[in-house]
């Protein structure tokens, strides 16, 4: 039962990261961009977990943590950038 | 895996929920009209998706697995407390870029300004703005 719904949230998020794929592309504006790009980097710590209730281990836990952690100074980063010209006046 | 009969099935359950929030959090920003009301759908629904995603995990590994790791802790706490912030981060370069015209949003033509504030003085977040008019665009 756990292995259906956990190939059902797979499948959500794959398509959701499609999805973001798509806005990515499509823009029209940068701060468009930059959200699809964070939305993705968010699916993506979704999917890790979901691996590792798939496969029963729990080695993407660093990786996910770290993802979340560099996803955020990522998205700021590009905010900042936006908002002034430079990220560390 | 050994037999978990209700467990089992909370942590199904909670994992289509994950699943579905998740996928309903990205198709609101791919359909949505403009970035104000795009931004409802990654900041709100797609945390509560991988909120779910987590709590799953959280229940699956000591449940059935019998191990256990303040992993999942961490990271739903990091989620729960960036995502706020990451949204009023897009959506004020958002403002700042449509108050100067640099980034219009073509697809739509949605123009999305704040209202007046109504005592004589603007917007804190724009304040000093007219100084940097001067200035050519950085």
């Amino acid at each position: 039962m756990i292995e259906i719904a956990v190939l059902f949230a797979i499948t959500c998020v794959g398509l959701a990261m499609a999805l973001n794929l798509w806005r990515l592309a499509r823009g029209p504006t940068t701060a468009d961009r930059i959200l699809a790009l964070d939305t993705m980097t968010i699916n993506a710590i979704a999917l890790m977990v979901l691996m590792q209730i798939q496969q029963g281990s729990a080695v993407y836990f660093e990786a996910a943590l770290l993802l979340a952690m560099v996803g955020f100074v990522g998205t700021v980063a590009y905010c900042k950038f936006l908002l002034r010209g430079d990220i560390i006046e | 895996m050994m037999d978990a009969g209700p467990v089992e099935i909370l942590i199904s359950a909670i994992l289509v929920i994950g699943g579905f929030f998740a996928l309903v959090g990205s198709w609101g920003l791919a359909r949505m009209p403009s970035l104000m009301t795009r931004l409802h759908g990654p900041t709100k629904v797609t945390t509560l998706g991988v909120g779910s995603c987590l709590i799953a995990s959280m229940i699956y590994f000591p449940a059935v697995q019998g191990t256990y790791s303040a992993h999942e802790l961490l990271i739903t706490l990091f989620l729960f407390l960036t995502a706020p912030i990451t949204a009023n981060m897009i959506a004020k370069a958002h403002l700042h870029r449509q108050g100067r015209a640099i980034d219009p949003n073509p697809m739509d033509d949605i123009a999305e300004g704040l209202p007046e504030t109504g005592v004589g003085r603007g917007w804190a977040t724009f304040e000093g703005q007219a100084a940097d008019r001067a200035d050519p665009p950085r």
